[in-house]
């Protein structure tokens, strides 16, 4: 069962399309990564599917209802958390919770039970009484997420939730999130870390406006990118790298650390030319091996160097 | 609607302001604090004008003349001087704002049935307050005329008799007070300032903050949002107005006249009103500081200068007397001195209260049209 249905959607800002005429499906239950670089139309897309901006052409069920003809319906069945922190921060956590309980519509018990779970996810029972500011990143993101899903919606948007947050509080979250998926709402979720979309059930990657990928994070390795890849370790990175480029059976090099990676021509597998071209270059080669494509291979290749994620 | 939301977010906005105690008592003194300065500050009455009496002749009737003066607390005699050249001297250094000179001949004029001159120099640098002495002055001298004219009259056997004698009598206001007559207009700026300033910073910060972006998303509706907002602002501001009234009782005497609901009412409407300037404001400007700068100008200047509060609007060109309806004030402070100081009814004022709702209804369309289109284009 499909949670959201997009169909061509489309958004133009006067001459400007922000988001061209994209289609996919989000499976209910499932953790949605929802990929591309800044200005690619990420933010534009995911206010079109929470029903605050107007799509120009297209539409999109999401939870049931039409976010054309019906915004403020689809907003009921959603749960958002952006990019900012979105709580108050001169309020307590207690006072934070009931205002996005009070604005969902819940009162007395209900209320009550669910700033139980919400303080049980962000670590904070019994400290309902400490100010919000006070609170460390982690944990704040915890607390947002619990607010953006605290009337218990089928589907929940996440921009970028883990921006700026350490890298242990960052695999906390995704535990949360698969938490989340688990008890079956759809998390659809925008992220810069590509190692996390690798958590992720089904991605897609757009590229200004248009869908450029999509699938699983393994068919996306293996569907969109033919070519193999490198690994190489050396004494002297940028000049292996501006070495590298120049052959004609390397397709891209990319710089990953200490290492480079290359992806070569399908039928290249003369390990030993790449050797032989360092060492008349003065260059050490420490260690070379094919490896199995990263997603950020995968996105290189597909966005060209010039626009990381 | 939906009650339960609107009272989510007018809590929440109790909540900021208690959080913030400091902020709360600003808010809650500044307009008393403000009262007090202006009230006895902004004064156009003049009170003991200093004067220096240059008598070359010292006879009864200069005495008699002097002591008209000086015994209204209007003059307050400081010295006598027996020289002219210490004339220009007195007036250079404001040892006194007028100088009394009567001439040597002054009895001997008067006797002789001629005009006795007395001459009233007076320092002419402060219009106002020169207009006011000479005022003053003529009319002692007037009162005096009347009964020195009926002592000669009756040395003679003529009865005497005033051909039109004018007895103005000020009603609302008999002493003629100015804190009086300011108080109405102090409670219109102070009431406009901090509705429009607290609202359009309270809605600003959450642009700010980013957590619009949450409300935004969820089903509140911005006239829920709107509500629940403004409300908390405008309950504190009805307890500014109460404040201020009750002070005004006990520092300047101000009582009110007229009904109490009536007051309420007519607040509560200036109030709508003056908080959807915040709402534009806020539409508007994207920083606190920006909101902060544009509703205290919007605010601020047109209810002092253009709201017949200090400069009475008749008395502007005509093209002025357009302009002062950008402030809502002129037509709050109308009917502020009529409940206030002339206790009159609803049939009195309700013209006035119309234009307050107009106004309102003006504002908060230019918003959600200027909202509308910029949320189009984000």
């Amino acid at each position: 069962m499909n949670s959201i249905e997009v169909k061509n959607l489309t958004k133009k800002f006067g001459d400007f399309v922000s988001v061209d005429n994209i289609s996919f499906n989000v499976k209910q239950a499932e953790i949605f990564g929802f990929l591309g670089a800044n200005g690619a139309g990420k933010s534009t897309t995911i206010r079109m599917l929470c029903g605050i901006l107007e799509p120009t052409f297209g539409d999109a069920v999401v939870g049931g209802c039409s976010v054309a003809k019906n915004p403020d319906s689809v907003k009921q069945n959603i749960g958002y958390m952006s990019q900012r922190f979105s709580l108050y921060n001169d309020l307590a956590v207690g006072e934070n919770l009931d205002f996005f309980g009070g604005v969902y519509g819940l009162s007395n018990q209900k209320l009550n039970e669910r700033k139980k779970w919400v303080l049980k996810i962000a670590n904070l029972e019994g400290k309902e009484n400490l100010l919000t500011g006070s609170l460390p990143g982690g944990i704040k993101q915890r607390l947002a997420l619990g607010a953006a899903v605290i009337h218990q919606p089928d589907i929940v948007f996440l921009d970028e939730p883990t921006s700026g947050v350490d890298p242990i509080s960052r695999r906390n979250f995704w535990e949360l999130i698969n938490e989340l998926s688990s008890e079956g709402t759809t998390v659809f979720v925008t992220t810069h870390y590509l190692e996390e979309a690798e958590f992720c059930n089904n991605i897609i990657l757009i590229d200004a406006g248009r869908l450029i990928a999509e699938g699983n994070p393994k068919q996306l390795k293996t569907d969109y990118l033919k070519n193999s890849i490198y690994e190489i370790e050396s004494d002297r990175v940028i000049e292996a790298l501006e070495l590298l480029e120049k052959q004609n059976f390397v397709v891209e090099t990319s710089i990953f650390g200490n290492n480079i990676h290359i992806s070569v021509e399908e039928k290249f597998n003369d390990l030993s030319r790449i050797n032989k071209l360092c060492e008349e270059g003065g260059i050490t080669i420490k260690r070379i091996n094919k490896i199995v494509p990263t997603l950020e291979d995968v996105f290189i290749h597909l966005l060209g160097n010039e626009k990381i994620l | 609607m939906n009650l339960k939301r609107i009272r989510a977010i007018a809590k929440k906005e109790f909540k900021h302001l208690f959080r913030d105690i400091r902020m709360l008592l600003i808010l809650l003194l500044f307009p008393v604090f403000l009262l007090g300065i202006f009230g006895y500050a902004v004064n156009f009455d003049v009170h003991h004008i200093k004067i220096v009496v240059y008598d070359e002749e010292n006879s009864m009737i200069s005495k008699e003349f002097i002591n008209s003066l000086t015994k209204s607390t209007y003059f307050d005699l400081v010295g006598y001087i027996n020289n002219d050249s210490q004339i220009r001297e007195i007036l250079d250094e404001k040892k006194a704002q007028g100088i009394v000179v009567i001439s040597k001949s002054f009895s001997k004029d008067f006797y002789s049935k001629q005009e006795a001159k007395i001459q009233f120099l007076i320092d002419g640098v402060d219009g106002n307050t020169a207009n006011i002495i000479q005022f003053y002055s003529t009319a002692a001298t007037q009162s005096l005329n009347a009964k020195l004219t009926t002592e000669v009259l009756s040395r003679v056997g003529t009865k005497s008799f005033m051909p039109i004698d004018l007895r103005p009598i000020f009603w609302f206001n008999p002493d003629l007070k100015s804190t009086r007559f300011f108080i109405p207009g102090l409670i219109a700026m102070i009431l406009i300032i901090t509705a429009a300033v607290s609202v359009s910073l309270s809605l600003v910060r959450e642009k700010e903050r980013g957590t619009i972006e949450q409300i935004n998303v969820s089903s509140i509706k911005s006239s829920e949002l709107l509500i629940g907002k403004t409300l908390p602002y405008v309950l504190l501001a009805l307890v500014n107005a109460a404040m201020i009234l009750i002070a005004g009782y006990i520092l300047f005497d101000v009582v009110v006249k007229g009904s109490y609901p009536l007051l309420f009412l007519s607040t509560l409407i200036f109030l709508i009103a003056s908080t959807s300037i915040g709402i534009l404001v806020s539409v508007v400007s994207d920083s606190q500081q920006v909101a902060f700068s544009i509703a205290t100008m919007v605010t601020m200047l047109p209810s002092f200068i253009l709201s017949g509060f200090v400069f009475p609007i008749e008395s502007m060109p005509a093209i002025i007397q357009v302009i002062t309806n950008i402030t809502p004030a002129k037509f709050f402070i109308n009917v502020l001195r009529a409940i206030v100081l002339r206790g009159v009814g609803v049939f009195a004022i309700w013209d006035q209260l119309l234009y307050l709702i107009l106004y309102a209804s003006i504002l908060l369309g230019a918003a959600i049209l200027i909202y509308n289109k910029k949320e189009a284009k984000n």
